[in-house]
């Protein structure tokens, strides 16, 4: 109980004091699942929006698919970003692996299907409401769309910040395809399982204080967000 | 009301009338809704269509707004010799669509959608906004409305696009009898601008009130059309009367003659 009351204390002092091998781990960490979040989005709003108001054939089997991902073992996922981005892989050549990008790609492919499908669902519940007005106002195909994406900008804001939520706290992936080089690709999850089994007990615990800090204030913002958009427009 | 007749009493141009529905049926999951109706819209008056629920009210209104496509049978614009004739057209659904949105964007989307120029949509909303009450509510979320002020809004935002022909599907539904009798006002001055209305109703008040002529449907068919005073003061069908006597339309009714060839 004393070792973890001196840690405590060692991991505050680290984070009041602003440490700058702390701040270094936090700023790579935000910067890496910002960018994968910001890509995830750009594929995922117009996928989740496609499979939820344009029918075509295997569209279920899409809309399966894309729940069946959300499960995917993130360590799965960087066993393939490796297999893919290592030297002997397809992509080898591209010297991507144990870089910042290595560990987008896989944070990408993890959280993708997670965007696509909750904002598939936010769309398709506001679809079905609107699509008898659309087809009598006779409006095309992409201000629908606008349409779709302006109501719904709250819920999907929300499913961005889910992401964001997953990517941030993900370890598995990004330990195997970025390597947890120190100033590197060391993020705020691996180097908390490194300095753990390292005994430097007050670095990962500011750190795992600064992951939790940022899933309160993550959660707080779905919860405010969804709570004023409630009161304000449902 | 004399107010919005002001902004109502534009006179419509005949673009797209008469409305013909010929032998139209629909089927949907081996279920016929609709079966073999015949019938002719044309310019000026309110045509109401009434029966008893499951009729196939809605449905019809639906096809012959061209939102649902029939099994069989065309639905002919025969005035129309474009490309696209929605854009004279507006419906007003029974559960009105409201999007997530103040009352004046709720106003201002189908235009835009339309590509009506800004300065013409403002002025246009604006009018709108004081003539129909909604003025006060212009900056309000239109989810948050009453039941009543919805369906006031849903009818301002058809009659905004200035349609040729207005579908109405049960406009005063869940209104008490002075949000009724605003909506009804509304409706008459739409029709005095000369717009088309088809719509259907539960309230046979209303259907007096309102009515040019009658149609009435029962079970999927077009069972008589007669002027409203002619319908309700002699109808020709036994069905029809005991609709109008308020008597359940029990199919098996022995003393009820069906029209030939019904099944």
């Amino acid at each position: 109980m004393n070792d973890f009351m001196e840690a405590f204390a060692a991991a505050f002092a680290l984070i009041v004091g602003l440490d700058e091998y702390l701040i270094e781990i936090i700023v790579l960490s935000l910067s890496v699942s910002a960018i994968a979040v910001f890509i995830a989005g750009v594929l995922g709003l117009p996928l989740g929006t496609v499979l939820a108001t344009v029918q075509f054939p295997g569209r279920t089997a899409f809309v399966v698919f894309f729940n069946s991902l959300m499960g995917l073992p993130p360590v799965v996922v960087g066993l393939v970003v490796y297999l893919l981005l290592s030297r002997s892989g397809p992509f080898g050549t591209l010297g991507l692996l144990f870089s910042p990008t290595s560990m987008i790609i896989a944070q990408v492919i993890l959280i993708l299907p997670i965007m696509v499908a909750l904002i598939r669902q936010v769309m398709d519940e506001i679809w079905r409401e609107y699509a008898e007005y659309f087809n009598s106002i006779g409006s095309t195909g992409w201000q629908n769309t606008k349409t779709l994406l302006w109501d719904g900008r709250f819920k999907v804001t929300t499913a961005v910040l889910a992401g964001f939520g997953r990517a941030s706290a993900e370890v598995g992936a990004v330990m195997i395809v970025g390597g947890n080089i120190d100033h590197v690709t060391r993020v705020m999850t691996t180097a908390i399982a490194l300095e753990t089994s390292k005994g430097n007990l007050a670095l990962a615990l500011g750190l795992g204080i600064i992951l939790l800090i940022l899933a309160v204030i993550i959660n707080i913002c779905v919860f405010a967000i969804n709570d004023w958009a409630e009161s304000h427009y449902e | 009301m004399s107010e919005l007749e002001t902004n109502i009493g534009r006179k419509q141009e005949n673009k797209i009338l008469p409305l013909a529905i010929k032998e139209v049926s629909l089927e949907i999951s081996g279920r016929r809704f609709i079966k073999d109706i015949s019938t002719e819209f044309s310019r000026g008056g309110v045509s109401v269509i009434i029966g008893p629920n499951g009729a196939g009210k809605s449905l019809f209104l639906k096809l012959c707004h061209g939102i649902i496509t029939p099994t069989s049978g065309e639905v002919v614009w025969e005035g129309f010799r474009g490309r696209d004739c929605k854009k004279y057209q507006a419906m007003m659904f029974q559960r009105p669509t409201i999007l997530r949105r103040s009352v004046i964007e709720n106003l201002l989307h189908p235009l835009k959608c339309r590509k009506v120029m800004k300065s013409d949509r403002e002025l246009r909303v604006r009018e709108l906004l004081d003539q129909t009450g909604l003025s006060r509510l212009a900056r309000v979320s239109a989810r948050k409305l009453s039941v009543g002020e919805q369906q006031r809004l849903a009818l301002a935002r058809a009659w905004l696009l200035r349609p040729e022909v207005l579908f109405l599907d049960e406009p005063s539904a869940s209104l008490d009898p002075s949000g009724t009798y605003a909506l009804e006002g509304i409706i008459h001055a739409i029709e005095k601008a000369g717009t088309k209305v088809i719509m259907t109703t539960q309230d046979l008040g209303q259907a007096k009130r309102l009515g040019r002529d009658i149609l009435f449907l029962y079970r999927g068919r077009l069972l008589e059309r007669a002027t409203a005073r002619k319908f309700f003061d002699s109808p020709e069908n036994d069905l029809a009367q005991a609709f109008l006597k308020g008597e359940l339309l029990w199919w098996n009714r022995k003393d009820l003659t069906p029209p030939r060839g019904f099944n």
